[in-house]
């Protein structure tokens, strides 16, 4: 019983002695393996083409000087996981709600449609820490995100948002609860009313980080589209906050008119990516991202639009759209990050983009 | 001040025994990275990973290509290259790190310090060259280390150590630079015309600590030829995300006023 186990072998895939038992056993039977040659799990790149070899001297020339090392992805696909995707959806939602509560509150809006508002933000807010929690590969660390500040890292500047924001929105909840419940301490509607603005201030900017987030990387998919994606994800959770209230039964002006807002604004963005086919872009209109994006536009975009225009006097008219534009909303977070692992997969884009790049490093200085 | 470290890889003179990847493996004890079988050339490593922090590569051009050239029936040109983590002057994953697990030392390489790392990836999307990645069965994000505790030591890095042929060298980076380019330059005088040295220093990456002699386009091995710190993007995308924020405190204002 006293085998001395490795420690390390434990983190080694158990298949590995059988797969090469099973290899070897091949080899003696036939000769050669073919059910040898595989690819490892965990990096599904573009299927091989005829540029790719087939052993040593294969290529017979075929594989042409200067293009990608076997179509192999320069960066790195993405790690995170579906929470990251249902993160951005909740965290845009929750942070817009508050900019909504507070607004509301300041323009002496529907007292409930406020506490509503404020509520969402507060339940965001306690949602968001756990999915990003469950997507850390050390979850027990969460708390070295905090360790620094480094405002030139997106990530994080947004673990400082988030909790800020979490700060500002239970302040704003408890505040406005407690004077609500006829408790009387002093400061306390000061207290509710800075819970508040904080909570508009950071909510905006948990609402479009994640946009800087994705758009200040080495991902070309993503990097290209930095300028669209805070104004995205932004209007993105606009329409989802709005939605969110109809859905709660605040079949008001005020929502139909923002989820009008979101809804046009998504579609002209939705056009604008559709019209710039390029090598980079590639993700974002093929493939199960490509589709994924185009669906979800379209149901952010264009058809809520159209259920909003033709039934707006419906209330389940106005209940579709607002499903519509949730479901469209959360899955083009899906579709960015799966694009982002395509794009990763295609070296030909990071090649086009950065080549572009010395030419025209190489004109301006021909220019001077 | 101190001393900076680099390595300079010369695939003129690599002969891909991989003895790099295995002392490495040993050195750090870096676990298995995948049994496969790929079919291009020797190489079944594919790209530097978590468990990957050198690579050999194999690349197959057609003879016409230029020299260095095998199989005088069907002649091809083979070239062997050991790539490894760029330890970039201005390094993306570095910048990017959110908990300060990644550091600078004082050789001048970038280190992930597995006792801080908490497993976030966000370095995996910041590196321009796709070298950090993080380990799925233990969480944390891993790449070549520079052997800091070599160095430490007074001791060169293993790889260059068992490098037989001298492709690895490690020393001051400014002696290698000066080397690479005067290797470079009689490289070219021996017929080898597109010889070039990498080290992207145009850009905002600013050089690499890591420098390659290599013949061709850097594009052939998956280098990127125009390698940017994501942290350059920052300022277009906050700009859009403060304008897209007051637009929306604008339309909110307008839905409850109208």
């Amino acid at each position: 019983m006293a085998t001395t186990e490795n420690p390390d072998s434990t983190r080694l895939p158990k298949a590995t002695e059988e797969r090469l038992e099973a290899i070897r056993a091949e080899a003696a039977a036939t000769g050669k393996v073919e059910s040898g040659a595989g690819r490892p799990p965990r990096m599904d790149r573009p299927p091989r083409d005829e540029r790719s070899g087939g052993g040593v001297g294969s290529s017979e020339g075929k594989f042409p000087a200067g293009e990608s090392y076997y179509n192999l992805g320069v960066v790195k696909p993405p790690t995170w996981t579906w929470e990251i995707a249902v993160y951005f959806f909740v965290g845009g939602i929750s942070g817009i709600s508050s900019v909504i509560g507070f607004i509301g509150h300041v323009l002496h809006a529907d007292p409930t449609l406020v506490r509503v508002a404020l509520w969402m933000g507060l339940i965001g807010a306690m949602i968001c820490p756990g999915l990003l929690i469950a997507d850390l590969g050390r979850p027990s660390r969460f708390l070295n995100m905090l360790r620094v500040f480094k405002w030139r890292s997106a990530m994080s500047m947004g673990s400082w948002i988030l909790s800020a924001f979490g700060g500002a929105a239970f302040t704003a909840v408890a505040a406005n609860e407690a004077v609500r419940y006829g408790i009387h301490l002093p400061l306390l509607p000061q207290i509710a009313w800075i819970g508040e603005f904080g909570g508009a201030i950071t909510g905006l900017l948990l609402a479009s980080y994640t946009g800087v987030l994705i758009g200040a990387t080495a991902i070309p998919v993503w990097h290209q589209h930095r300028h669209l994606l805070p104004a995205h994800f932004l209007t993105s959770g606009l329409g989802g906050s709005a939605a969110i209230l109809e859905l709660l039964g605040f079949l008001l002006p005020v929502t139909q008119f923002l989820g009008f807002a979101a809804s046009a604004v998504e579609t002209l963005l939705g056009i604008s990516l559709e019209l710039k086919p390029s090598q980079v872009n590639k993700p974002l209109h093929h493939g199960r991202s490509g589709w994924t994006m185009r669906i979800a536009g379209a149901l952010e975009g264009p058809i809520a639009l159209l259920i909003r225009v033709f039934l707006h006097g419906s209330a389940h008219g106005r209940y579709a759209t607002a499903i519509c534009f949730l479901i469209g909303s959360c899955s083009s977070r899906f579709a960015w990050i799966w694009a982002g692992r395509a794009s990763a997969h295609d070296p030909h884009a990071l090649f086009e983009e950065e080549n572009e790049r010395i030419r025209a490093r190489a004109a301006g200085a021909r220019a001077l | 001040m101190n001393k900076t470290s680099a390595f300079l890889t010369d695939a003129t003179i690599c002969i891909g025994c991989k003895a790099c990847e295995v002392a490495c493996k040993e050195w750090n004890e870096v676990p298995e990275d995948g049994l496969l079988w790929t079919g291009f050339s020797y190489d079944n490593t594919q790209a530097l990973g978590a468990s990957t922090w050198r690579h050999v590569m194999f690349l197959e051009q057609p003879a016409t290509a230029g020299p260095q050239q095998v199989d005088m029936e069907n002649p091809f040109r083979w070239i062997f290259l050991s790539d490894v983590c760029k330890h970039c002057v201005h390094s993306g994953c570095l910048e990017g790190c959110p908990t300060g697990a990644i550091v600078r030392t004082d050789v001048g390489s970038v280190l992930v310090q597995k006792d801080i790392c908490n497993g976030c990836g966000y370095c995996v999307v910041s590196c321009p060259f796709g070298v950090v990645d993080k380990r799925h069965d233990d969480g944390r994000a891993f790449k070549c280390t520079f052997c800091y505790d070599r160095q430490s030591a007074g001791m060169m890095p293993a790889c260059a150590k068992t490098c037989p042929t001298q492709s690895i060298k490690f020393g001051e980076r400014e002696d290698l630079r000066a080397e690479g380019i005067a290797r470079v330059q009689e490289l070219k005088a021996r017929g080898y015309a597109d010889a070039q040295l990498y080290n992207p220093e145009e850009t905002s990456v600013g050089g690499t600590h890591a420098m390659f002699v290599i013949l061709g386009k850097p594009d052939a091995y998956n280098l990127p030829p125009a390698p940017e710190v994501p942290t350059v993007y920052l300022k277009s995308a906050w700009t859009s995300a403060l304008l897209a924020a007051m637009v929306v405190i604008a339309v909110v204002c307008a839905a409850f006023l109208f």
